[in-house]
């Protein structure tokens, strides 16, 4: 991706039920042979804005570009865009191959060309052998990877997945979601998902969009939305984060306690306004070494192992809810800690996000 | 259990049986029966008069169940398209006609389809002079009728698959590049085809055999096997051949319902296979 493409452009778009507004002027680009995540909460307008670009709602306000061709008033059988449904929407009464080959037919295809592509699709999906089976016979993995199916061999522009794995067992969703990036880099198709799990689009997703309230509320990689979130919503709905609220200072956050908590100050935001500093749980110290800014005295209030990693929950005069940290079964092994221990924790000033609250 | 057995032998098996038997008996030179054993009352069930009315009947049936399942497949699409709050209410008015005798609405069709009735002044009212249609006493008439008072089974056997069908799959047809028509072709239409053959055996069942409506909207000139049956007994006075005629009859709403009842047993057997693969998998 030296020369990222954009694919679709949404460009301002609205939509309303009534008085509800589901989707409010969201604009964001989708690029060629990306896996993009739209993520929010339920009710955020992600379904909605979802079925807008399958074509299934048509936008109340707003432009849809895919290839520069503004496709909004397109019925959605005469677009190349392909929906897969959370509720996978097979047809019962068609086997797995005539599911998959629906969609060819409706292109009046030659047969010869259609049985080619379903079989190699079939193969793709390792679903060959479960060709003759109708819908009701499969079991839940196998239904999700048919819905794919069906909609990938149509060769869509764009390949939307509303909540594609969450009728999946935790186990078998760590394992597709793998699947999914594999098959997407197979076949280069442009992929949209919807999901409200947080971490199933870091995992995924080249690119994301946080939406709330039908609001776009930031849209970049992963990375970036999780080091630097945009604001206190994304902050506190991707990963797990810390706040200690407090008024904004020349260089910091001061605490009710008057605890300078360091770090950089975003825009907008003036001396004496209510903020709060942030910090991820991994990037807090338990006995911190010398330089390290912002440090505070607390109480491990409880711990959680987790075999990888020990959660310690540590109470602080900052804040009301105890500190979240996280500390390395290795690091746990050399300087073990007990609940009631008093400890010092801290943080470094770059580690330290600071959001208007 | 015994007694229920006991009661289904007393009202159905017994009566049934007494009229299978009489289909064996000679008629009476006067009336009444010679109880001798013969087969020549089926022999005259198969007469070509006699089967022609069957065929009479069997073609008024198929017609009323033709008309009676378009419009009633129609309506219940509309109800299972209306908002979720408004489909009961649609549903009440949709069987309303229960709730008064098969006897009361087909007068009522008299009534309105009369030389002088309500049509015939509406038409007057929109200025029509010349002479007034004849649409009582015609097959149309009859027909009208047999729609009318079985239309409300088509409703609900159709509405009952319609409202459970996942709308998500309407939609994945037309994801897929169906268009609306392709769409109710492929999917929706043989998703709810049980609905429709339900319905559609019930209307032709109750059709075939109904006496009253071709009696009375009929005016008598369009003899269907249910007024033959009924004649036999009351006013020929042949109740072997009767019981004959009544005997082909059960014979082929028996075959009727067996076979639409197989077709509905292995749908819903495949439905509970799908479920329990659902459980185990």
């Amino acid at each position: 991706m030296s020369d990222p493409k954009t694919l679709l452009s949404i460009d301002n778009v609205s939509k309303n039920f009534g008085s509800v507004v589901a989707v409010d002027g969201v604009s964001l680009d989708i690029r060629e042979n990306e896996f993009f995540a739209l993520l929010g909460p339920s009710g955020c307008g992600k379904t909605t804005l979802l079925r807008v670009l399958a074509g299934f709602e048509a936008p109340s306000g707003g432009r849809l570009l895919l290839d520069g061709k503004d496709i909004a008033r397109i019925p959605p059988n005469r677009r190349p865009v392909n929906l897969m449904f959370q509720s996978y929407a097979l047809f019962p009464h068609m086997s797995v191959r005539a599911n998959i080959s629906y969609g060819l037919e409706m292109e009046k295809l030659p047969a010869a060309e259609i049985r080619g592509r379903v079989d190699e699709m079939l193969a793709t999906t390792q679903l060959s052998e479960l060709a003759d089976r109708k819908p009701e016979q499969l079991s839940g993995g196998q239904k999700q990877r048919v819905a794919l199916a069906r909609a990938l061999v149509k060769k869509p522009r764009l390949l939307l997945l509303d909540e594609p794995l969450g009728a999946l067992d935790k186990k078998l969703r760590g394992a597709m979601q793998l699947e999914l990036k594999r098959l997407q880099d197979d076949v280069g198709i442009t992929f949209v998902i919807v999901t409200h799990d947080q971490e199933e689009a870091l995992v995924m997703a080249d690119r994301m969009a946080v939406l709330k309230d039908g609001r776009l509320l930031q849209c970049d990689t992963p990375h970036e939305i999780y080091e630097h979130p945009a604001d206190r919503f994304v902050a506190d709905f991707i990963g797990v984060m810390n706040f200690c609220p407090g008024k904004a200072g020349a260089d910091g956050v001061m605490t009710t306690e008057g605890i300078l908590l360091k770090g950089t100050m975003p825009q907008g935001l003036a001396t004496g306004d209510a903020a709060v500093a942030a910090v991820r749980p991994e990037r807090i110290h338990i006995f911190p070494a010398e330089g390290i800014e912002n440090r505070t005295g607390g109480k491990v209030a409880a711990l959680a192992y987790h075999g990888l990693d020990l959660q310690l929950h540590i109470q602080t005069s900052l804040n009301d809810k105890p500190f979240l940290v996280r500390v390395t079964a290795d690091a746990a092994d050399r300087r073990p800690i007990g609940v009631g221990d008093a400890v010092e924790i801290g943080w470094s000033a770059a580690d330290t996000r600071i959001f208007k609250d | 259990m015994a007694p229920a057995l006991a009661w289904l032998a007393a009202l159905m098996v017994v009566p049934c049986g007494l009229v299978l038997a009489l289909a064996f008996f000679r008629r009476g030179i006067y009336g009444g029966i010679e109880y001798t054993f013969t087969l020549e009352n089926f022999g005259l069930a198969f007469d070509p008069l006699y089967a022609g009315i069957f065929l009479n009947s069997a073609r008024i049936a198929g017609t009323a169940t033709l008309i009676a399942v378009v419009i009633g497949y129609a309506a219940a699409y509309a109800i299972a398209a209306a908002p979720r709050r408004l489909q009961p209410v649609f549903l009440f008015f949709a069987v309303l006609p229960f709730w008064s005798n098969y006897l009361i609405r087909t007068y009522a069709w008299i009534v309105l389809l009369n030389r002088e009735g309500l049509l015939t002044q509406l038409l007057r009212w929109f200025g029509y002079e010349g002479e007034p249609p004849s649409l009582l006493y015609t097959e149309g008439a009859v027909i009208t009728g047999l729609v009318y008072n079985y239309l409300p089974f088509v409703i609900l056997a159709c509405y009952a698959p319609l409202a459970r069908l996942n709308p998500e799959l309407g939609e994945a047809s037309r994801d897929l590049g169906a268009s609306a028509m392709t769409t109710f072709r492929r999917v929706i239409l043989p998703l709810t085809l049980p609905g429709i053959a339900a319905g559609a055996v019930f209307v032709f069942v109750l059709s075939i055999g109904n006496f009253v409506t071709p009696a009375l909207l009929g005016g008598g000139r369009f003899q269907m096997i249910g007024n033959l049956v009924y004649d036999q007994f009351l006013t020929a006075n042949d109740w072997p051949f009767g019981a004959a005629l009544s005997m082909a009859l059960i014979a082929i709403m028996m075959l009727l319902l067996t076979v639409q009842a197989m077709a509905a047993e292995r749908a819903s057997g495949r439905a509970r296979t799908a479920e329990g693969d659902a459980a185990h998998g």
